[in-house]
């Protein structure tokens, strides 16, 4: 839950740590924001623990760019593979980071990325496979430097 | 900014049926349009919003980015080769620039 003093313990640590980091839009995304960007990805589905593995640093000294690296547990053939991976931050201005879509030319359902997060966080990764079910992990990511401005 | 420079890297040689590791960057501010300048006024949004990877002309990857992808976009991702071919790869920027890569690789 996204408390008036936790959104104004963040604001305050943002705006002391560049000066000119000043956000264009007060509203960050919530943990709200963030189930309703999971539902809307799902279509409206819980998705099940397992089969995907979200690998992101636990302290990441820079929020500008932390690296993160999803793997899905799946065959990649022509009936079964993974359609496409999502990756949400729960306390970014806005929670979506990336989606990627994988076909079975891809082998492996495998992907990494460097990704700027506000604030320590919890990273979502969410895989859609090609039957339609879903599968999600999430890791929380201390970030000593945020990466809203730059 | 200086025109985006992709750099890709995808092994010369694999045998049919591999699965190879590529990796991509491209030179890019992806400016999130969260950010204030000296004036005060907000600098717009310009990020790459699309990146692709086709296989002779079949689609291999594909990924769809949001501001919170850090600059200089950064992808790591496998692909299968069942023949020669040629690896495309295409960045799409907000204002409708498109970068674009080539890569040839040979199955023995």
């Amino acid at each position: 839950m996204m408390t008036r003093r936790r959104l104004l313990a963040g604001t305050a640590t943002l705006t002391a740590m560049a000066g000119v980091a000043i956000l264009a839009r007060p509203a960050w995304a919530t943990v709200e924001a963030t189930e309703a960007a999971i539902g809307a990805f799902t279509g409206g589905k819980t998705p099940e623990p397992g089969r995907i593995t979200l690998t992101a640093p636990e302290i990441a000294e820079n929020g500008n760019s932390v690296p993160v690296t999803v793997e899905v547990d799946s065959p990649m053939t022509e009936g079964d593979y993974v359609a496409s991976v999502t990756i949400l931050a729960d306390g970014n201005p806005n929670p979506e980071v990336a989606t990627f879509h994988f076909t079975p030319l891809s082998g492996t359902a495998a992907a990494t990325t460097r990704i700027r997060l506000a604030k320590t966080q919890n990273v979502v990764a969410i895989a859609k496979m090609s039957d339609g079910s879903t599968f999600s992990d999430r890791k929380e990511v201390k970030v000593t430097i945020g990466g809203c401005g730059g | 900014m200086a025109t985006p420079k992709p750099r890709v890297k995808v092994p010369k040689k694999a045998s049919a049926g591999e699965i190879i590791t590529i990796k991509t960057l491209i030179s890019h501010d992806m400016e999130s349009g969260q950010r204030k300048g000296k004036d005060g006024n907000v600098i717009p949004r310009q990020i790459i919003n699309k990146f692709t990877c086709e296989f002779n002309g079949m689609k291999v990857f594909e990924c769809d980015l949001d501001p919170a992808v850090a600059a200089n976009p950064y992808f790591e991702f496998n692909a299968k080769v069942p023949e020669s071919g040629t690896f495309k790869f295409t960045w799409v920027d907000d204002d409708g620039s498109i970068y674009t890569d080539e890569q040839k690789i040979a199955v023995n």
